[in-house]
């Protein structure tokens, strides 16, 4: 830190929180989780190709409530992280930069990744089935 | 006003002679990771959903040609568009030498993760 009391510029606190920054965070955040992720799925990989053991014993670990809490947000981070970067390729292609339209577009981010993950979710309880 | 040669600004080459393709492999990659990305999460969910997620039922499902051409490429586009977004985040947080290095690592991990996977799934497809 600096030691002279000049002032910083403006940070997150001194804003109001709309939607354009809270998925701008989540995008970053749930784009980090992934790529830990990418590390879950070679692990998971590779203990198939390993052999029974191996695998049954991974199975174990994410069958237990931590793990499927991580595989859970995991399945949620991949829902919002798609949506949103939908978003940000109408964006690259110059559409929806109005103030109502990003709203707009920010809050159907956020209801199509809760119900995609609500969706998947029930499949893999095998309710569906 | 610009001194950059006719080529430079022909092959779009920035100072860092890198030009946009950065920003473009993230954007066909991603393009690329809607259908595939879809197609992984959901498939996992019927697996698990439909008692299949035990040893035999994923090494079936992984061996089946059209999953495993599909994991591998699902592996490879993930490990390269992972690859591009953490480097731009250690490119924002990180100084000095840790970034040289962290960028250096994330980097190793990535191919590392992608080697793994796709030589996992080939070795389950084509029987070891």
């Amino acid at each position: 830190m600096p030691d002279t009391d000049r002032p910083l510029s403006p940070h997150l606190q001194v804003y109001r929180w709309q939607i354009s920054m809270f998925l701008s965070i989540l995008h970053r955040m749930t784009g980090v989780a992934m790529a830990l992720g990418l590390l879950l799925l070679a692990l998971w990989l590779a203990t198939a190709a390993t052999g029974p053991e191996a695998y049954t014993r991974l199975r174990e670990l994410l069958t237990t409530l931590p793990g499927l809490l991580v595989l859970a947000g995991l399945v949620f981070s991949l829902f919002l992280h798609l949506s949103n970067g939908v978003r940000h390729l109408f964006w690259d292609a110059g559409l929806g930069f109005e103030k109502n339209q990003y709203h707009a577009s920010g809050w159907v981010v956020v209801v199509a990744s809760l119900a995609l993950t609500t969706i998947v979710l029930v499949i893999a309880s095998g309710v569906a089935a | 006003m610009s001194r950059r040669t006719p080529l430079g600004q022909v092959l779009g080459l920035g100072s860092a002679k890198e030009g946009v393709s950065h920003w473009w492999a993230q954007r066909v990659t991603a393009v690329a990771l809607l259908p595939l990305g879809l197609w992984f999460v959901f498939s996992i969910a019927v697996l698990i959903g439909s008692n299949n997620s035990d040893y035999l039922g994923v090494v079936d499902w992984i061996a089946a040609p059209i999953n495993a051409v599909l994991l591998i490429l699902f592996i490879a586009t993930v490990a390269y568009h992972s690859a591009l977004g953490v480097q731009v985040v250690i490119e924002d947080y990180v100084h000095g030498w840790t970034k040289v290095v962290s960028l250096v690592l994330q980097k190793f991990a990535h191919v590392l993760a992608a080697a793994a996977g796709v030589f996992s799934v080939l070795r389950i497809a084509l029987g070891s």
